[in-house]
């Protein structure tokens, strides 16, 4: 006998749309795939590689030396710190000294570049939201960081300017002076710019709640940075694992309080990055007062020969958290392997299980609290 | 157009000619000075609104086409103008091309009985409160039309959006016009002006000064924003999550009907509100004057683009849920209020 066919019980199949890799708000080439059910998104899943370049493979050819301005190009808000961490990896390997001056240099422009890099972060998070207003108030407080920065290096995005063994050029009294007359003025600007967005009822309710991600599950996903802090977990490589010259400043780690909802959620992931500029601020103050005398750069080799089978794994606390370089010599000109660890690759693994059953709009307010930037995850 | 037939009619040339000709002669001239209104508004409030958020921003805005940049907008209705036309290939081509007329049309209709002045109506329609809310919808049809004939998923995203935000507010705006139409005890809005009229200082009897009219005027604010689309209430465009919403295909001269459309609604709405509720064109000390009118819409209109450049943007599930669960019952409860103000001022 033949039984009919049991008609399936109606339903519909998720729409999909792709959101990237040309989209306001993927903050680069990341293409988001959004399996949605109406407004509800089910499923979002990131899908990278837009923008690869074979960073690694080109670092096992060229010298390290000529490696630095490709640490530019990685995260290319915070140029600065890749350089750096770049620099400390190549001096661990090759056992190079670096004058006191030039680390103070490093610390100096490493916290310059937070303070821009968290601009753009917080600035873009309220264009995410629809407020264009702050976006702008924000690029005008980051034009003068980078005024400074260009100062120093002549660059105003790539700056190349954290070389092996010290920094290209020395501090300039200007510099000092751009620096106090910015310092004097950014900690108002910061209030207003709280008044105009952190504080807003509208912003609050888009925010808080959404997104929670936990401490655990913040660490199960090898989170770093801002992210991982905003879930409360008490961690940054600069006051954990001081690097540099890091132990002589004061200056406090902000971590997630769950102020306006949850521990962990937007809010608390946008906030933590305006506080961590209350702090750099407060490191800037003790560098420019305690600047050293001395020479910008220190004995390097013509020749970088790293001896041979040295193995180095050297992190720093960028703005969006731990970057990492693994290096292995061979003894000649040129590395013999390279694995670098992106903090916003690592981020951007959690993204599609906090962003499971949300709405739309809070998928790409979620994704502007990753700060992802895409020549960091693709590399 | 009463008016204005009589004016015809003064001049002996005219008297000559039949009177249906004389009748498509005035309603000829009205359309022609609407769709002139509407140009000129979109013009002026584009450049308002572009000024007005640069020097929020810090920054100058358009300053070389003109002086400080007047004629900017001109310029880039022009180069609209002469843009290509483009269709998307799997567009539905007739709903494609038919919805920026349709959403242009709806804001054409309502210039019929928005007056730019005293007696400066096309008509002076004795239901011209409903016959506003009428028109306001048509604009509705046209967006949906535009999503969905887009073939484009975002754009369908941002037509369903607008579909339901449309419908929903359509209900607190009605709501909320109702306590200045009980107290006028009329639809006309020459009526309801009139009544306004005198007080102290000439702004006395405003309806704003009335408690539950000052709920009303300013709810009636807060729907209009999510009627006309815009910021915190413009989600069926959303740039950062839509990219575009409803007209993300739209380029050109069909784009410029969309954007002509939005900045017509937005005076309408603020037109609408000013007569409702701040006197029209009763000015301060008994003057009455067509510029008193205009300046009382600029300023909503400031409100307008200054709430448009400070806040964020809500989200669809708040959205509906100010209208649903704020604005509708407040409107209810405001009309029971207004009518109880009516019986023990005896206005009944």
């Amino acid at each position: 006998m033949i039984t009919p066919a049991q008609p399936k019980p109606l339903q519909g199949e998720p729409l999909v749309v792709h959101m990237g890799p040309q989209h306001p708000s993927t903050h680069g080439v990341l293409r988001v795939e959004l399996h949605t059910d109406g407004e509800v998104v089910e499923r979002a899943i990131p899908n990278i590689g837009y923008l690869h370049r074979c960073k690694e493979k080109i670092g096992e050819s060229i010298g390290y030396d000529a490696y630095v301005p490709y640490t530019d190009r990685m995260d290319y808000l915070a140029a600065m710190n890749n350089n750096w961490t770049w620099a400390m990896c190549v001096e661990k390997l090759a056992e190079i000294e670096v004058p006191e001056r030039a680390e103070y240099i490093r610390v100096f422009v490493g916290e310059l570049n937070r303070i821009a890099s968290h601009l753009v972060a917080v600035g873009t998070y309220g264009l995410d939201l629809g407020a264009f207003t702050p976006f702008l108030h924000a690029f005008r407080e980051r034009e003068m960081t980078l005024d400074i920065l260009e100062e120093l290096s002549g660059g105003r995005l790539c700056f190349g300017y954290v070389r092996i063994g010290g920094v290209a050029e020395d501090m300039t009294a200007r510099a000092m002076d751009m620096t106090r007359r910015f310092l004097k003025q950014f900690r108002a600007k910061l209030d207003s710019f709280n008044e105009l967005l952190s504080f807003n009822h509208i912003f609050i309710k888009r925010t808080a709640n959404i997104g929670a991600l936990s401490g655990e599950q913040a660490i199960a996903y090898g989170i770093t940075g801002p992210m991982l802090r905003a879930s409360g977990v008490d961690w940054d490589l600069r006051r954990d694992e001081p690097y540099s010259i890091y132990n002589r400043f004061e200056f406090d780690i902000p971590v997630g309080q769950g102020l306006k909802g949850q521990v962990g959620d937007n809010w608390d992931r946008y906030w933590i990055r305006i506080r961590e500029m209350y702090e750099s601020t407060r490191i800037l103050e003790q560098v420019i007062d305690g600047f050293p005398e001395g020479s910008h750069m220190g004995k390097v080799p013509a020749v970088l020969r790293p001896p041979k089978d040295a193995e180095v794994y050297v992190r720093t606390e960028c703005p969006r958290g731990e970057l990492a370089f693994y290096m292995i010599s061979d003894g000649s000109k040129v590395p013999f392997r390279l694995k670098a660890r992106g903090p916003s690759f690592c981020n951007l693994s959690v993204f599609e299980e906090l962003t499971r059953d949300m709405l739309i709009a809070d998928v790409v307010a979620t994704l502007g609290t990753f700060d992802v930037v895409m020549g960091e995850v693709d590399r | 157009m009463a008016y204005l037939k009589d004016l015809l009619l003064g001049f002996s040339l005219f008297q000559a000619l039949p009177i249906s000709v004389i009748y498509i002669l005035t309603a000829a001239i009205c359309a022609v000075v609407a769709i002139a209104a509407i140009a000129v508004v979109a013009l002026v409030a584009v450049w308002f609104e572009r000024k007005i958020s640069a020097h929020m921003q810090c920054r100058l805005g358009p300053m070389y086409v003109g002086w400080h940049g007047v004629l900017q907008t001109a310029a880039d209705g022009v180069k609209l103008f002469v843009k290509e036309d483009i269709i998307p290939a799997t567009a539905d081509k007739l709903l494609f091309i038919l919805a920026p007329g349709i959403v242009f049309v709806g804001a054409m209709l309502s210039w019929v009985v928005i007056p730019l002045g005293p007696k400066m109506a096309a008509t002076d329609l004795n239901i011209a409160v409903l016959y506003l809310l009428a028109t306001s919808s048509v604009v509705a049809i046209g967006i949906i039309m535009a999503g969905w004939a887009s073939h484009n998923k975002w754009s369908l995203y941002g037509s369903m959006r607008g579909a339901a935000q449309f419908l929903s507010y359509e209900i607190p705006t009605a709501l909320f016009i109702i306590p200045p139409v009980l107290l006028a005890g009329s639809l006309r809005l020459g009526t309801i002006v009139d009544e306004q009229a005198g007080g102290f200082l000439g702004m006395g009897n405003w309806y704003v000064w009335n408690p539950f009219c000052l709920i009303s005027f300013i709810c009636y604010y807060v729907s209009t924003l999510a009627e006309t689309n815009r910021i915190p209430f413009d989600l069926p465009e959303s740039e950062s999550e839509l990219v575009s919403g409803f007209h993300v295909e739209y380029s050109g001269i069909r784009f410029s009907f969309f954007f002509m459309a939005e900045y017509a609604d937005m005076f309408i709405v603020s037109a609408l509100g000013v007569l409702l509720f701040l006197g029209g064109w009763h000015g301060p000390f008994g003057i009455n004057h067509a510029f008193i009118y205009i300046a009382k819409v600029c300023a909503l209109l400031f409100v307008t683009i200054w709430l448009r450049w400070t806040l964020p943007r809500l989200r669809i599930d708040q959205l509906m849920a100010t209208c649903w669960k704020f604005l509708i019952p407040l409107g209810l409860i405001n009309i029971l209020g207004a009518s109880f103000w009516m019986i023990l001022t005896g206005k009944v």
